[in-house]
């Protein structure tokens, strides 16, 4: 128990935190589990933000939140093996200290939310940041219209939180569909590209909300297939990533156009970036 | 007791269809079901049949000597399953298992054939409705074919 817990706003100092738990999700992916090592913890995140996740010696990487609670400040993030950084943090063991900051970025436009029908599409490593989301209006449920998530990934042992997709999967207010790109004869679930959920998915899409997140190329489609089904493109969100650094709208190693990912995203309406997503050197 | 008729004005692939090219069609159709596991088709068979799939789903597989079945996709309620029978040699290029059960409407390939020779209208507007499906399946393909979550940049 930390006394006098006092919590930070996203800053560009570091506060410690030790890893409580940790879960292998996949071949190189892992979820971690962080506490506040000392008094000082970082303010609640909003889902969408992201924090600043620092290895001690190997560097700091942004990483989105896949749950935070304000009164413990309890943090879990799901990160991929993929470099130097994220490596070091995926290796750091129970019991061990890393350094976090946060919370930064624009969140889910959940208050706009209300009302809707909600469509998350999340493809790959996509899941973890609209995890956040799904809990919100399931907690709130009464608040919103459907509620559906369309997952898609690379194939089944690279599918992220099996039990919770479960678990969603069996709750009558909320309809799940998952998908792989590729997999063996053994697999009884849907093989295809995340896109053809969209068409049959249940939902009103002139009352919808979407909220999407995964590479760039699979939002891309996503976002067409979602506006041929007649989503309007003012109600689709996105969660954009680029290389950060000082995580502020400081640095500008994470621009897009005039936009700061780290600032004024990651999430953005669609409409908003379109015209710099579509720019080849950006 | 709903008609073939209407059964097949609900899939999309046929929205909009004129009533008589309906009829038409129902004619060469048939009801049919497949237990788990049940072939649909079979890589290399004459390709005398099209299906629309109304409840279930279906796996399209090929055999991958010293590796087994390779899944390629699965087709669900509304899709479209099989068109070798519309373009020669006719014959049937990927294996179909159902998964589950499956009731599917079945289509004789040549009965649809001739009824297409005989009425070019009626061809012309199976053509376009199959040539839209085609196009979907290539697109999904190609982007299937970017493999979008190989690689993550960043976090």
């Amino acid at each position: 128990m930390c006394p006098a817990a006092e919590a930070v706003a996203g800053g560009l100092a570091p506060l410690p935190y030790r890893l409580t738990g940790k879960r292998q999700e996949t071949a190189d992916t892992w979820t971690l589990e962080l506490e506040p090592a000392r008094a000082e913890r970082m303010a609640p995140f909003e889902p969408g933000q992201f924090a600043m996740l620092y290895a001690f010696g190997a560097g700091e990487a942004p990483i989105s939140v896949g749950a935070s609670d304000g009164a413990s400040g309890r943090m879990v993030h799901t990160i991929r093996a993929v470099g130097a950084v994220t490596e070091a943090l995926c290796a750091t063991a129970t019991g061990q200290e890393i350094g976090a900051r946060g919370p930064f970025g624009a969140a889910w436009p959940l208050a706009d939310a209300e009302g809707a029908d909600v469509v998350v599409v999340a493809g790959g490593l996509g899941l973890p940041p609209v995890r956040p989301v799904l809990e919100r209006v399931l907690a709130e449920r009464e608040r919103f219209g459907t509620l559906s998530l369309l997952y898609g990934g690379r194939s089944p042992d690279d599918l992220l939180y099996r039990d919770a997709l479960e678990e969603w999967g069996a709750r009558p207010d909320m309809d799940v569909e998952v998908t792989v790109d590729s997999a063996g004869a053994d697999w009884r679930g849907r093989v295809g590209v995340v896109t053809t959920l969209i068409p049959r998915a249940r939902f009103d899409p002139g009352r919808a909300v979407a909220m999407v997140v995964g590479p760039e190329v699979m939002m891309r489609f996503t976002v067409a297939a979602l506006r041929e089904r007649g989503v309007p493109a003012e109600r689709i969100h996105v969660s954009l990533e680029r290389s950060m650094k000082c995580a502020v709208g400081v640095c500008g190693h994470c621009m897009l156009g005039p936009e700061f990912v780290c600032k004024d995203g990651p999430v953005f309406p669609y409409t908003r970036v379109e015209r710099w997503l579509g720019v080849p050197a950006l | 007791m709903r008609t073939l008729e209407d059964l097949l004005a609900e899939v999309e692939a046929f929205e909009g269809m004129a009533p008589e090219h309906l009829r038409l069609i129902a004619g060469c159709a048939r009801n049919v079901v497949f237990g788990d596991g049940e072939w649909l088709m079979r890589e290399g068979d004459a390709a005398d049949t099209f299906f629309v799939i109304r409840t279930g789903a279906v796996a399209v597989s090929t055999h991958v000597p010293q590796h087994g079945a390779l899944l390629i996709e699965t087709l669900h309620q509304h899709d479209l399953v099989g068109w070798s029978w519309l373009i020669p040699p006719h014959r049937v290029n990927f294996d179909v298992i159902s998964n589950g059960t499956t009731h599917a409407i079945a289509f004789d390939g040549a009965c649809l054939r001739g009824k297409c020779e005989q009425d070019p209208v009626l061809g012309y507007d199976l053509l376009r409705r199959f040539s839209a499906v085609l196009v979907e399946r290539l697109q999904r393909t190609r982007l299937r074919l970017i493999d979008v979550y190989g690689h993550v940049p960043g976090r």
